[in-house]
């Protein structure tokens, strides 16, 4: 189980990297987002809801992902 | 100032003249305060603080335009070493600047970190610029210790509503406590956290201002209710803004109409007798730099200040002050001795717009003028009304092909005036303007505005001989 930033439609606002509970969401210098499918735990045993998705301000942009093996994920 | 003797009546009008002397001393030069000191003092926002925990149904964060003036909006981010570089390169560059803001784009207590540190760089390097913040209030009484400890002295809240039912159709999520409020349970928080950061602020000795976004058909039968509301909470000033269209947003989608610019003085001189109220404000950028009301942003983007050596000089800065203030000091002089002759028939009240390009003067072309500033012109005086924006005439293409649509652009923004005071006024728009009943004036180039008006008003107005200097 993990979030995942749309790229397309992240306006690199910052507002989720400041409240994951598990430092999973990091930027690069180019503003880009990215949030590790290995730390992320959608918030489970912290929050009731993933505090990316409920504070970003584009509908739609952080995703469930799903049907992926995380073991392949850099 | 101002004031009146039997026969003549004084022509300057200070919003600001009811204040006590500690408060009005704070906003002297602070040009998003004080109307008369936007004429000559400088500010400038810097955009630190990109993340927002309120969505308002008239923002779109996806937007941005360099070309787009209205808050929320900015081309660059920056950290808060790169803010205070840039700072520091304005401060030299436009010395006239004595206030930095921070205002977005997102909300600058969403971002308490980059926020906090911006300020804390800016008052080691540059203690003598004023330092303020503007935010929807959400975090406002959390943060109010360290507002206090780095001395922002100026906050702005944005409030747009007394019930919680205006303001559930007005936002449309918060984010509050690690969960995200919708309709009526976010409204119910977000208006409790927000009078509750103004009278934290109040109590901890900060000078507050509202903003309120004037939406006719959401909030407009609150906004009197909600001007006497802050009022009374003690806030010192109310700045009463029109709602800007702008694409993707909900109420857009909704056909949310803005206020029409006589909607907008009729709600402000509602609620003028309950308060002071700002009408200069020009709803600027989250990264604007200069006079309200011109940005010189793109003069200062992280390009040309990375390469700038930049040698902060606060003697400089304070020598141009005080050149300011002995200017600042000889029109005051001049408008006291101002005055308009009183008519047995309360006298005949003109709307006129006026060119200028600071320092209070006439001294913008209309060919150039960005915007007009529009005073009310009585035997009570001249009041200044608000601001319109128009595109400039002769707005830089090679011909002025375009010019005959530009102009009656600007026509239908200035219809309700009966005149245009500005330092030059070319032939061909002058021609069309006298035809469609705006008289064309650029006989008092270069002077004092007020002392422009007067004269206006007595030689076209009273139609008396104009009087000699």
């Amino acid at each position: 189980m993990a979030m995942f930033i749309r790229q397309e439609d992240c306006i690199s606002c910052y507002a989720c990297e400041g409240e994951c509970p598990t430092k999973a969401i990091n930027h690069d210098e180019e503003g880009r987002f990215k949030i590790d499918p290995r730390l992320c735990v959608e918030c489970e045993g912290f929050y009731e809801e993933p505090q990316c998705v409920a504070i970003c301000p584009i509908d739609g942009c952080i995703v469930r992902l799903e049907g992926i093996d995380y073991g392949c994920v850099e | 100032m101002g004031g009146c003797n039997a026969k003549r009546c004084g022509v300057g009008i200070d919003e600001l003249s009811h204040l006590p002397d500690h408060i009005k001393e704070k906003v002297y030069n602070h040009p998003c305060y004080s109307q008369e000191a936007h004429h000559f003092y400088a500010r400038m926002h810097v955009a630190v603080a990109p993340a927002c925990n309120i969505q308002c149904n008239y923002c779109n964060r996806k937007y941005d335009c360099a070309n787009e003036s209205r808050p929320g909006v900015v081309s660059e981010l920056l950290t808060p070493e790169e803010a205070v570089k840039k700072v520091l390169a304005v401060a030299m560059e436009i010395p006239q600047m004595t206030v930095v803001g921070i205002a977005g784009p997102g909300d600058p207590l969403a971002n308490p970190e980059r926020t906090f540190r911006t300020f804390e760089l800016i008052k080691e390097k540059a203690p003598d610029i004023k330092l303020c913040l503007s935010t929807n209030g959400l975090k406002l009484t959390e943060y109010i210790g360290k507002i206090k400890e780095l001395g922002v002295d100026h906050v702005t809240i944005t409030i747009n509503a007394v019930s919680p039912e205006v303001a559930s159709r007005i936002y449309s999520w918060i984010f509050f406590n690690h969960r995200r409020y919708r309709g009526l349970e976010a409204a119910k928080i977000l208006l409790e956290k927000q009078y509750e950061g103004l009278k934290a602020c109040v109590e901890n000795g900060i000078l507050v201002k509202v903003n309120t976004v004037f939406i006719p058909e959401i909030n407009g039968e609150e906004i009197e209710e909600l001007s006497k509301k802050v009022r009374k909470m003690g806030a010192f000033l109310h700045n009463i803004m029109p709602y800007v269209e702008s694409d993707g947003t909900v109420y857009q989608r909704m056909g949310i109409k803005p206020p029409t610019p006589s909607q907008l003085k009729e709600i402000q001189e509602k609620c003028e007798s309950h308060m002071s109220l700002m009408r200069h404000c020009r709803q600027c950028r989250a990264d604007a730099v200069g006079l309200l009301g011109e940005d010189r942003g793109q003069e200062f983007t992280k390009d040309k200040i990375a390469k700038l050596e930049i040698n902060y000089n606060p003697e400089f800065r304070k020598s141009i002050h005080e050149e300011i203030e002995k200017e600042r000091e000889k029109l005051r002089k001049a408008r006291e001795l101002l005055s308009i002759p009183l008519q047995e028939d309360k006298g005949i009240s003109v709307l006129v717009a006026v060119a200028s390009k600071g320092n209070m003067l006439v001294n913008e072309h209309f060919g150039t003028a960005h915007e007009f500033l529009i005073y009310e012109v009585s035997s009570k005086g001249c009041k200044f009304i608000h601001h319109r924006k128009v595109t400039p005439y002769c707005h830089g293409s090679i011909s002025c092909l375009e010019g005959g649509e530009v102009l009656e652009d600007t026509i239908s923004k200035l219809s309700d005036c009966k005149a245009i005071l500005a330092a030059k006024i070319g032939f061909e728009p002058r021609d069309v303007l006298e035809q469609r009943g705006i008289q064309c004036v650029d006989e008092f180039a270069c002077l004092p505005i007020e002392e422009a008006l007067v004269k206006y008003y007595e030689k076209y107005v009273l139609k008396k001989k104009a009087v000699e200097v």
